[in-house]
């Protein structure tokens, strides 16, 4: 356990030492905000909408959280499939390619160590860019009443998307030892994930089509961001977790046994 | 200490390694030597626990590299031919990193960095980023952090490649002071650096061992003859009958630029010493006699020999005058 955290803290140090966690947390803020500020502004002329056709009196009841959080998480989602990438395409590749794994292949550590603390350095900078965007309901709540049980449980599953896009992120950049390679690669894999979904909606009612729905990511994120947390849903994030994590962990096994 | 039986490794058809047996006992310097491809790196990251190899066993320390890796890397430091560094760490960072993950204790991590500083001489740099030094630092930090959980193994893969000639002295003296505490074993191609420094030499060609020995044993093992050099004022005059004569063989004859002057080789079979006739011939013939030195058989050309010997049977030829003159101190 001491190993993980050792290795994950390098993790952090190197994404904050060079210009990675800055360069993707700009982007990814500007997107998201610029995202969130979409539904705030339909949210609002609809309001103005209804109360002119009421001609004044009691206000409409209109879900907040339904109406802005929503569309804007589920798009941050998406925003997530390109800005993942860009954060573990050098987690694996940059050490095989600086032969820096051979230090770590040769230092009285298992390779289970190697993959979580990878992983765990990763998913901490990950939750510092959620963190970036906390101020989001935080702006809202000055002018009214927000839903912090609703955000609760749709942090969650962004936590638990994000972590899913990471493992295999991380799978990606075992692969290889060319960054731009490994950030294609891992693009290949997470739109995967989330085009699965709109292949389900295309296809009829059938059994291939729950597959397709249970395998999509969109659909347990939405899920989590309605407030609804299902066992299903954590089954799903959990186990597409290890399943990366445990390929991450096999290609670099391989490695003991091939030339570098 | 380092115990290597029937060692091979096999990429697909390549055979890197085959059958490679040696042993290291404690405290002592082990050279690694072969041509470049030879399997030095391969043996290497096998004793290293990097990769696996075909067949074969690997102890050391008294622990088996398959069946228990991780007593194996407490125990080995590892500097491969690549220093392992990150560049966006400053040098004390990397070392505490490395510190952690070799498992030393947290609280003795502070100490062992010092230590390690103060054996490589890093103080002045230990603040600086590793990306801005320069290419010899580099390699110090390597071996700190080789050296930084004190391992009785230290496993070094050229570790004076690519430097200049003042930081490979400066890195063979640093090796040399590792020595007492650690047994070492370094590979190279560059033959000086396994006399300056070590006490054995294993030599691989080709994935196999050729020779193991002393350095002196070595070239004692495949001297047939010994070589006299004499320098002389009028070379074209010298003639071949006339060695022959008192008992040595004229093997080379070159004219300098300079008009006559020039320099020629004399062979002569083993224990016998030919200095004083030699001397007294020329002499006598008036070529004009300027310098004459024995020349022993430096390990460059032991190791060409035997490397050389291994491909076709082919016969030791007469050094060049180039590697001789490099080799030739005593």
């Amino acid at each position: 356990m001491k190993n993980i955290w050792t290795l994950a803290f390098k993790e952090l140090r190197i994404y904050f030492t060079s210009p990675i966690v800055y360069v993707v947390a700009m982007v990814f803020l500007a997107v998201s905000d610029y995202l969130f500020v979409v539904p705030i502004y339909r949210y609002a002329s609809m309001f103005s909408q209804i109360t002119r056709f009421r001609g004044g009196g009691e206000l409409p009841e209109i879900n907040l959280h339904e109406a802005v959080f929503r569309p804007a998480y589920l798009s941050m989602g998406v925003v997530l499939l390109l800005m993942i990438p860009c954060l573990t395409m050098r987690l694996l590749a940059e050490e095989k390619k600086g032969k820096t794994l051979e230090l770590l292949l040769t230092s009285p550590i298992r390779l289970s160590e190697i993959v979580l603390g990878k992983f765990l350095g990763a998913c901490l900078v990950y939750a510092f860019l959620l963190l970036l965007t906390l101020h989001q309901p935080l702006v809202l709540m000055g002018v009214t009443t927000v839903a912090w049980k609703l955000l609760l449980t749709s942090y969650l599953g962004l936590l638990l998307m994000g972590g899913l896009l990471i493992a295999w992120g991380l799978f990606a950049s075992a692969l290889t030892e060319n960054q731009i390679i490994a950030a294609v690669t891992s693009f290949g894999l997470l739109i995967g994930f989330w085009l699965i979904g709109a292949m389900a909606q295309s296809t009829g009612e059938t059994a291939t089509d729950s597959v397709l729905h249970y395998l999509s990511v969109t659909e347990h994120l939405d899920n989590f961001i309605k407030g609804l947390i299902d066992t299903r849903d954590i089954t799903y994030f959990v186990s597409m977790i290890l399943l990366g994590l445990f390929l991450t962990h096999r290609v670099l096994e391989s490695h003991r046994w091939k030339s570098l | 200490m380092i115990e290597v039986r029937n060692l091979r490794k096999q990429f697909g058809d390549i055979v890197a390694i085959d059958d490679i047996c040696f042993t290291v006992e404690p405290g002592e310097v082990c050279a690694f030597l072969g041509p470049n491809g030879a399997g030095k790196t391969t043996t290497m990251r096998i004793l290293t626990g990097f990769i696996a190899a075909t067949s074969g066993t690997v102890r050391v320390a008294g622990f088996d590299v398959f069946e228990s890796p991780m007593e194996v890397k407490r125990r080995v430091g590892y500097l491969p031919e690549t220093p392992p560094l990150y560049p966006e760490m400053t040098v004390l960072e990397y070392l505490a990193f490395v510190a952690a993950i070799k498992g030393v204790p947290r609280r003795e991590i502070k100490a062992a960095i010092d230590v390690a500083v103060e054996k490589v001489t890093l103080g002045e740099v230990s603040g600086r980023l590793i990306a801005n030094l320069s290419k010899g630092y580099r390699q110090r930090v390597g071996l700190a952090h080789a050296i930084i959980h004190n391992p009785p193994v230290l496993i070094l893969d050229e570790p004076t490649v690519g430097l200049d000639p003042k930081q490979i002295i400066e890195i063979r003296e640093l090796i040399k002071g590792l020595a007492g505490e650690h047994t070492i074993i370094l590979s190279t191609h560059i033959l000086p650096e396994a006399t300056a420094v070590c006490q054995k030499v294993v030599i691989v060609n080709h994935g196999k061992v050729v020779a193991v020995d002393t350095p002196e044993g070595l070239s004692a093992q495949v001297r047939q003859s010994e070589t006299l050099s004499v320098r002389v004022r009028r070379i074209e005059s010298v003639a071949s009958e006339k060695i022959q004569a008192i008992g040595g063989t004229l093997v080379l004859q070159e004219a300098s630029p300079k008009e006559g002057e020039g320099r020629f080789l004399v062979e002569v079979g083993r224990g016998i010493d030919l200095r004083e006739a030699l001397a007294k011939t020329i002499v006598e013939e008036g070529w004009g006699l300027l310098e004459m030195k024995p020349m022993a058989l430096s390990l460059e050309e032991v190791f060409l020999q035997l490397t050389t010997e291994e491909k076709g049977g082919a016969v030791h030829e007469l050094p060049s005058p180039e590697l001789s003159l490099s080799g030739s101190v005593s």
